[in-house]
């Protein structure tokens, strides 16, 4: 039940129009070899010279600046400025209710009332009951299993403290997506206006979103639920509006012509047809409300995210395995059981004649659940989960193996490492010659040249390039290398300028690569962090070639033969529900913690995607045109380069897409593990509160870099798929 | 279900009686299409308006009427208009110009109010694709016009059983639409129109997604239907030969606009141009023409002694009498002497059958 909706889910999709350049497809060629070749000899001639190497401990005027708006708007806050009276409230609300829920739910020494309402039995006997009701028996034992597996492992209470998080979230996606689902799917202007905002959000990795609701919100249960619901809400949104408007047209008509009125339509015919779907949204919601909740441990969020951020962090893979495998767990129950309600659903509306057997056992099982609640209550081995042993000993025995593969393997692991680093990272082969040790101008220059030559300028390219020009110029002037002092006033007007700048493009439309390109690297530049976010983007292309190669080998491999797809793809897709931080565990044990384990983690993490994309776009090449190949003598391979792959070069543009976007994001999280860059300087910035700025600018660094590959590839994209049908 | 000349003039002349009349109907798809009516451009071609406006007229300037209890086809090829023409009547499209009067009401300048009612009344059409909700049981499906309106859910169990029943799919009810043939489905939609006890029902090329078989079956059900229930019925189709098999009177559309309107055999015996010629030239005559259309005066040496017959007797069905018979067969109305036939005017028109001009 993961990515079956690709189409949608996928911002690239809605790409732009194409852009008109016919019979300049040599000549763009020749000019990139050009550009790459003058990039080299330029980047050895100033190797290492203005590279913007920021040292870690100091700031530029900018990331001062931010530091100070944060003393600002706490300030602001402690006295009870009214702009943020209404984010207080909505702060309070939602501490609150988390608190209460923990209250109800947590048994928590560290806080006053120690014990639960509802005590451990209590809370699995509910858990097991829901997964009944909604999803069947055997959805039931897993849910039973799984929730005693998190008090074995050790971990009740994050765990506990993590469905609290994620649930919270997507009650609240649900009140707020499914009307604007709605919304959506009845009005064109809504959806014109909400999805290029949509877009922005899945387009951002998840830790961008972190740093500005800190800023907000501040650290804690607020600041979690809403990132977390943030990041989470899009897929039901989408998903659920993509569902209601396809729902039969006839049907509609012919409920129309019977005198429905739009609430009758709403209620009676639409929603219940489109039901199915909504539910594959929801079930992508809370998939992703459950990856974000982990990760917004780094904001001070509860839960099970604490204690393999904290493993992560000192290298220890026994504790973050243990604490994963409650994840994954948590995950696939979670998964199942959303996919199982969805499959159901159908089945029990329409088994009127089990109806009250059912309604029975429910019944008598809601009696037992509610005993077993109230014994919870009141005697404690019922209600603190009993210490287990099992947790730490798994651990110890992963913490035992690793070291025993690392004595064994390790010398390999370690070279491997290595090696990988220095053909692929470290000049003079390696991309960091090219972006990271090159000088700046170069590097901008460079990547301009590019994002033109593949996605195109677009219409009126001489105003555009006049804009980005100014626009690089502004960011040099103001990144702070050259002013000494913050220039308050400026930095919103400069702000205020690229949004406009990007906005007012899009608006005209008829865009290529360029602006949204050129408006990125000056955001990079200006927030202060070129070199960091050239590191992060070193890694991210590195990383995404490998994706790349994996999905056009793994994604023909699916595409040509249905049996090796129906066995490889529902790997995938469990792989594809795992939350994010999940992949750096395996990644740790085998291989020493800096870029190249950060680089294994996400290739991992964005595989899967990017082989389903390829495998979708060869199986779709059409029957008869293959027939017509096959019946013409091809060879397998002279049909694989000739027919299958040219014809699905849209899918597979559309693949490098989501790879990079699902890479940058996990690059960014391999800051965790010695990845260095962006990532590092993120979570460094919610641990040290002087270098909060720094970590705010690099969360936009981070969005600004996810724009620029996500325009260029999606401009690409456009071009290219008008060249497949010419 | 009879089909005689005179039909014609009785249907147009009983103004006030109308179950539904259209006057000059427009529809135009396209930028500022409400400018176009009226407007020189109106004239144009469909392809010289596309060109000229980015607008294309759907549906150019029809009227007509519709008697009580009559069965009315309008029939084209496809991008004729017709179903569009259908859906303005009951603003499922909104119609650029034109009157509609349902029962003398005009439907275009209704309230939403006012045509809820009237779609939850008076009129109730059957679709190409059936429309049904999956989610719903054959009974349910049926009773949901009855649901939208308030009917308590006993009544509309019960009416609803009823139609099913009517509609011969008796035992069905608690099945599900997916779990039904097209043909079975469709029968559903017809039994869910039904359930309202409208004055009209449209029906939408109801039997195009059908396989032959099952759509004569299904054209027979609403022959059937039409005798016990008597409903006016407004019927869209491709097919020239449900056309003729059901309708009292057929309107010919091409490109929106209206080309011939009559009684089957007056479409068959008189096409109004190429266009309709072209579509009735496989027709078989005999099957269509009646006695009316082949009749004669009397030749004075003839005598005046043959059986006789009504006007609106077809072809097909006379033929064996005419030819048996020794003398030219009287074609009689209320006991007046219209024309007489022999075995020369029924032969002429079988033989033109195997040879067509």
């Amino acid at each position: 039940m993961t990515v079956e909706l690709t189409e949608i889910e996928h911002p690239a999709a809605e790409a732009p129009v194409p852009q008109d350049d016919e019979g300049g497809g040599r000549l763009r060629w020749i000019a990139l070899g050009v550009v790459v070749v003058v990039w080299v000899i330029l980047g050895v001639i100033f190797h290492g010279k203005g590279t913007q190497d920021l040292p870690v401990s100091q700031l530029t005027a900018f990331q001062e600046w931010l530091n100070e708006l944060r003393n600002t708007i706490e300030d602001a806050k402690f006295n009870g400025n009214p702009i943020f009276l209404p984010i207080d409230w909505l702060s309070e609300a939602l501490d609150w209710t988390v608190t209460q829920l923990q209250n109800l739910f947590v048994s928590d020494s560290s806080r006053p009332q120690g014990v639960a309402q509802v005590g451990w039995a209590g809370v699995v006997a509910l858990a097991v009951w829901v997964a009944y009701a909604l999803s069947g028996l055997r959805i039931a034992i897993l849910a039973l299993a799984v929730m005693l597996s998190f008090g074995w492992l050790g971990y009740w209470e994050q765990s506990i403290d993590t469905l609290i998080i994620t649930g919270v979230s997507v009650v609240i996606c649900v009140i707020i997506g499914l009307p604007t689902g709605i919304w959506m799917s009845r009005s064109k202007r809504v959806t014109s206006v909400l999805t290029p905002v949509l877009d922005t959000m899945q387009t951002m990795p998840s830790f961008a979103y972190l740093g500005p609701l800190v800023l907000i919100f501040g650290i804690g249960n607020p600041g979690a639920v809403v990132a977390t619901l943030i990041y989470a809400l899009p897929p039901l949104i989408r998903i659920s509006a993509y569902g209601l408007s396809t729902v039969s047209p006839s049907t509609v008509e012919a409920t129309t012509a019977l005198g429905s009125t739009s609430t009758q339509l709403m209620t009676k015919v639409q929603l219940p047809m489109a039901r199915r779907t909504i539910i594959v949204g929801l079930n992508q919601t809370i998939m992703a409300a459950l990856s974000m909740a982990i990760i917004a441990a780094f904001i001070a969020g509860p839960g099970l995210g604490i204690p393999i951020i904290d493993a992560l962090s000192v290298l220890n893979v026994g504790i973050a395995f243990v604490s994963g495998m409650c994840i994954v767990f948590m995950a696939i129950m979670l998964d199942r059981a959303t996919s199982a309600a969805g499959e159901r659903s159908e089945a029990t509306s329409r088994r009127e004649v089990n109806g009250q057997r059912r309604r029975l056992i429910l019944g008598i099982s809601a009696a037992v659940a509610v005993v077993v609640v109230a014994i919870s209550h009141n005697q404690l081995r019922w209600n603190v989960f009993p210490d287990s042993e099992w947790g730490r000993r798994i651990a110890n025995w992963v913490n035992d193996a690793t070291d025993t593969i690392s004595n064994s393997i390790g010398q390999f692991t370690r070279w491997l490492s290595d090696a990988f680093t220095e053909v692929f990272l470290n000049p003079p082969f390696g991309l960091d010659a090219w972006f990271v040790d090159a000088p700046w101008w170069l590097v901008s220059l460079g990547i301009l040249a590019v994002a033109i030559l593949l996605g195109g300028a677009g219409k009126e390219a001489t105003p555009r390039l006049a804009a980005a020009v100014a626009l690089g110029a502004a960011a040099v002037l103001m990144s702070g290398y050259w002013a000494d002092s913050p220039l308050d006033m400026s930095w919103v007007i400069y702000w205020g300028a690229v949004v406009a700048l990007l906005i007012g493009s899009s608006a005209v439309g008829g865009g290529g690569a360029l602006i949204p390109t050129a408006a990125s690297i000056s955001l990079i530049f200006a927030v202060g962090l070129w070199n960091d976010s050239m590191v992060t983007l070193t890694m991210t292309l590195v990383a995404t070639l490998f994706v790349m190669i994996f999905g056009i080998v793994v994604g023909v491999w699916m595409g040509r033969s249905r049996r090796v797809d129906a066995t490889v793809r529902p790997f995938l897709d469990g792989l594809q529900t795992l939350p994010a931080l999940v992949y750096l565990v395996p990644a740790l044990a085998f291989f020493p913690a800096g870029r190249f384990l950060a680089i294994i983690a996400a290739v991992l993490y964005a595989a899967p995607v990017a082989i389903k994309i390829t495998a979708d776009g060869v199986r779709s090449v059409a029957g008869p045109t293959v027939e017509a190949a096959q019946s013409l003598g091809s060879s397998r391979w002279q049909m694989i380069g000739k027919v299958q792959l040219p014809m699905s070069k849209g899918s597979i543009v559309l693949s490098a897409n989501q790879g990079l976007l699902f890479v940058l994001s996990m690059v960014v999280i391999g800051g965790l593990v010695g990845g260095g860059g962006l990532g590092f300087l993120v979570i460094n910035g919610f641990s040290q509160r002087e270098d909060f700025g720094k970590g705010l600018a690099a969360g936009i660094a981070i969005t600004a870099l996810g724009i620029m590959l996500d325009r260029i590839t999606v401009h690409t994209a456009a071009r290219y798929g008008r060249a497949d049908t010419a | 279900m009879t089909a005689t000349v005179d039909d014609v003039g009785a249907a147009a002349s009983t103004d006030g009686q109308s179950a539904l009349t259209v006057n000059n109907l427009w529809k135009v798809f396209g930028p500022r299409a409400d400018k176009i009516v009226g407007s020189p451009e109106a004239d144009l071609s469909r392809a010289d308006l596309l060109a000229q406006t980015g607008c294309t007229a759907a549906v150019r300037d029809v009227s007509f009427e519709v008697s009580p209890g009559e069965v009315f086809v309008v029939m084209g090829l496809s991008g004729s208009g017709k179903s569009t023409l259908v859906r303005c009547l009951t603003r499922l499209i909104e119609p650029t110009a034109g009157q509609v009067l349902i029962d003398g009401e005009d439907v275009v300048s209704m309230s939403d109010t006012r045509l809820r009612e009237l779609r939850r009344h008076h009129v109730s059409m059957v679709f190409q694709h059936f429309g049904l909700l999956p989610h719903r049981k054959v009974i349910d499906n049926v009773g949901y016009g009855l649901e939208v309106r308030g009917t308590s859910k006993a009544d509309r169990r019960s009416r609803a059983q009823e139609m099913v029943d009517l509609v011969g799919l008796s035992g069905n009810e608690n099945a599900y639409p997916d779990q039904l043939s097209g043909g079975m489905q469709q029968r559903v939609g017809l039994a869910r129109a039904l359930a309202v006890d409208p004055s009209i029902l449209l029906f939408d090329e109801p039997f195009s997604a059908l396989d032959p078989l099952i759509r004569r079956d299904m054209q027979n059900e609403v022959i059937r239907l039409h005798h016990e229930v008597g409903k006016t019925m407004v019927f869209i189709t491709h097919d020239l030969s449900e056309a003729l098999k059901l309708g009292d009177r057929i309107l010919i559309m091409r490109d929106g606009a209206l080309i011939q309107m009559g009684t089957p055999a007056e479409v068959v015996a008189t096409p109004a141009d190429d266009y309709v010629r072209d579509f009735v030239s496989e027709v078989p005559r005999s099957h269509v023409l009646t006695l009316a259309w082949v009749m004669r005066p009397p030749r004075p040496d003839e005598a005046l002694t043959g059986p006789e017959m009504a006007p609106d007797t077809i072809v097909r069905d006379a033929a064996r009498r005419v030819i048996d018979a020794a003398d030219p067969v009287k074609v009689v109305d209320n006991g007046q002497l219209l024309g007489v036939v022999d075995q020369d005017d029924i032969l002429r028109v079988i033989v033109a059958e195997e040879t067509p001009s």
